[in-house]
């Protein structure tokens, strides 16, 4: 019997190897990898994270709205010209493309936001269903805007697009910055900010924190709960849109009709991970998620294990600190 | 949070009870509305269904599963798959569905809770059959039959791992915990050099007894047989889970799906009765999972996909949440329909993905709505109790008859 029990522990090079010596060479590279993935994330951990903090309810098929996202940036830039190679165009005209992208792919999410918010949830919240309803609704509706666009573009993966050639900007401890990491960082950061600002300062805001800290209340306060609902659910479908931009510019190949759904799992495990209903957690959370992602993706050597190790961040993270780095909810976030 | 904590099933089942009711009297008083039709004769089915004695039950249901043993044999001409897909295979696969159901349904429809990476404890039932089976494994051999134990075990161990740090918190934690794990574990199968990826195991064990010919009977391409099996261990599993059902906790279980908060307030230890119908509804979904390993005789990571948990959740939700025999109903429907239809098959995840929206949106409780257990056992003490103080002077009706019982519920009703 012994010596068939030996084959039990095949060698250790089949389970799993670590790759030291190339994540300590990688390190800044994938530090500034990390924080690119990670600002998109943080974006589209933003759209569950609101809906979660006035619904309660995890969108699950909040990762769709980001998909037709991608494809609205897609349709877009190859009617514009763009192909595989590097547009022959100078920096403006590109610039101003871009921005009609980005425009055109913030309304195809926002509006597939708001028609999901219409036909799937309002019946629902309006005969009080239960939570397991609410949840088994959001993966049929996620479900649904999968296979249509699985039964409209095919199974393969879209042509990929080069919307410019990322230009070395600065040296950080020997590693370079390209523009593209730089553009996405900053641009997501600034949308961060803004909506930080939008969601503390203004008259909506305001009236999104109000629902998310008792709807009740604040109906009797005079919000109006459903128009807040619908705002909710059309800024995360903006912000997603704006996130399906810069992932079409770091990953080309990506615009499939599965993208969306691991990219969603990882958005929010990040926005778990900074505090759930919490903006400047899925900020904080979707960075921390980029860069832990990619460092593991690096030490185990195998692009696939960023989805294994955000997966293995969500559950240690329940486990330890469920309420997230930041822990306070939507409501509770400084006035 | 008014729509969360919302009125509960319970309270709408109440209603739907008292409904259906409302409606019977109201066929009975020789109206009709066309529009009602569908619910009015389910709740007329199951009304006669309820009004027979025990052992017309027990005569119906033999019947039943003796129609059911013989399914793939008669090949029926309307029902068969046949031009398309082999019917005895066709059954197997609708019993496997149906097992994964009945397994599904402990989780959602008893516990209430949402997993939606079912076919995770799937994959880990059928690489746990197939590492331990196949030749191309590094690992001992050991004859099949002993793998099905040694599968629902690791699976098991599998709902726990992830079922502690998750069933702590409120329920949407578990659903997105679930859906990733579901596409994990089909990662790891591909990236971890020992499970082989898309190569996969060959040769995967089956059942011991050869034919006369010297074929094995449970070959790859006979369902007969894997049917036969499939269908007496979904058998057990419903006895073995209706007895659960009707236990202490089965109680916990339905009285956390109501509502957790009062269940735990009551005394039920909720992490703990979560965690067992985790791991209950793991260890069965692990069992089919080395099921279909050994029929199929190949397993690798191409078949699972974490869509097909959708189609598991579309199964039970379909069947009715929380309704064994409902389950098993939508189980071999959601297997079926695609099968039967080839020429919709292309088209199926779509279209279980607007019935999980539509029925979600308009019939929530699915086609064979589950009986309010905790109801009906308040009303069978309630009928009791008012058949014992009526009894005496009434006829010799035994107070479980089953006119009295309906009687009393009417009675309980109004």
């Amino acid at each position: 019997m012994l010596p068939s029990l030996v084959p039990l522990l095949p060698t250790e090079n089949d389970w799993i190897t670590f790759d030291i010596p190339s994540l300590a060479q990688n390190f800044w590279s994938a530090t500034f990898d990390g924080l690119t993935f990670g600002a998109i994330y943080a974006l589209v951990a933003l759209g569950y994270t609101l809906v979660y903090g006035v619904l309660n309810l995890i969108n699950f098929a909040h990762s769709e709205v980001f998909i037709v996202g991608c494809y609205a940036v897609f349709f877009t830039l190859s009617s514009l010209g763009f192909g595989p190679s590097v547009p022959r165009l100078d920096i403006w005209a590109i610039i101003l493309n871009l921005l009609l992208a980005l425009v055109l792919a913030m309304v195809a999410s926002a509006v597939t936001a708001f028609l999901l918010e219409r036909i799937a949830y309002k019946p629902l919240r309006q005969r009080n269903a239960p939570r397991l309803v609410f949840l088994i609704t959001a993966i049929g509706a996620s479900f649904t805007i999968q296979y249509l666009i699985y039964l409209w573009r095919g199974p393969s993966p879209e042509l990929a697009l080069t919307m410019f050639r990322p230009t070395p900007i600065f040296d950080v401890f020997g590693t370079i910055v390209d523009s593209q990491q730089l553009v996405i960082i900053i641009a997501a950061v600034i949308m961060m900010v803004g909506i930080d600002r939008f969601i503390s300062k203004s008259r909506t805001g305001r009236g999104i924190r109000a629902v998310a800290q008792d709807p009740d209340t604040a109906t009797l306060m005079g919000v109006n709960k459903e128009r807040i609902i619908i705002t909710t659910f059309v800024i995360g479908g903006l912000l997603a849109g704006a996130a399906a931009l810069f992932y079409v510019m770091k990953i080309p190949s990506g615009v499939q009709y599965s993208g969306g759904f691991v990219l969603g799992i990882k958005a929010f495990a990040a926005a778990v991970l900074g505090g759930i209903g919490n903006v400047r957690g899925a900020l904080l959370g979707g960075l921390l998620l980029g860069l832990i992602g990619n460092y593991g993706q690096i030490l185990l050597g195998n692009s696939q294990w960023t989805d294994v190790v955000a997966f293995v961040v969500l559950v240690l993270v329940l486990l330890l600190r469920p309420e997230g780095i930041l822990g306070t909810s939507l409501g509770r976030s400084k006035a | 949070m008014s729509m969360t904590d919302g009125p509960t099933p319970l309270r709408t089942a109440a209603a739907e009870q008292a409904a259906e009711e409302r409606e019977a009297s109201s066929k009975a008083a020789g109206k009709s509305d066309l529009g009602q039709r569908g619910r009015r004769k389910s709740g007329s089915f199951s009304d006669r269904w309820h009004a027979l004695s025990r052992q017309q039950q027990w005569a119906f249901l033999v019947v039943v599963v003796i129609l059911a043993y013989l399914l793939p044999l008669f090949n029926p001409p309307i029902i068969t798959t046949e031009p398309g897909n082999n019917f005895a295979l066709a059954c197997f696969d609708m019993a496997r569905f149906a097992l994964i159901a009945v397994g599904l349904n402990v989780v959602v429809g008893y516990a209430g809770l949402l997993d939606l990476g079912y076919v995770a404890f799937f994959a880990v039932g059928s690489y746990c059959a197939a590492m331990l089976t196949s030749p191309d494994s590094p690992f001992l051999h050991i004859p099949y039959l002993w793998t099905i134990p040694i599968a629902m075990a690791v699976t098991m161990f599998f709902g726990v791992v992830l079922g502690v740090p998750t069933l702590r918190l409120r329920g949407d934690y578990l659903a997105i915990v679930t859906l990733g794990f579901g596409e994990i574990v089909r990662i790891l199968a591909t990236i971890i050099p020992a499970m082989k990826g898309q190569v996969g195991f060959q040769n995967v064990g089956h059942p011991p007894g050869t034919e006369a010919g010297g074929t094995p009977i449970f070959s790859n391409s006979n369902g007969v047989p894997w049917y036969w099996l499939t269908l007496t261990i979904i058998i057990i599993v419903t006895l073995l889970v209706g007895n659960l059902e009707r236990s202490r906790v089965g109680r916990a279980w339905i009285a956390i799906r109501e509502d957790e908060d009062a269940a735990e307030i009551m005394g039920v230890p909720t992490f703990k009765y979560k965690v067992w119908a985790f791991a209950i509804g793991a260890a069965i979904g692990g069992l089919s999972g080395a099921l279909f390993a050994g029929q199929v005789g190949f397993v690798n990571n191409q078949k699972f996909d974490v869509t097909t948990s959708i189609l598991f959740l579309a199964a039970v939700v379909l069947g009715g949440a929380g309704n064994k025999v409902g389950a098993i109903l939508g189980g071999a429907l959601v297997s079926y329909i695609p099968l039967r239809f080839t020429a919709i098959a292309e088209y199926k995840y779509l279209i279980f993905g607007i019935a999980l929206v539509l029925i979600m949106i308009f019939r929530s409780q699915g086609l064979l709505p589950a009986r309010q257990r905790l109801l009906a056992y308040g009303r069978t003490a309630l009928n009791k109790i008012t058949s014992r103080d009526a009894e005496p002077k009434d006829t010799g009706i035994p107070p479980a008859g089953p006119e009295g019982r309906v009687a009393g519920q009417r009675g309980a009703e109004a």
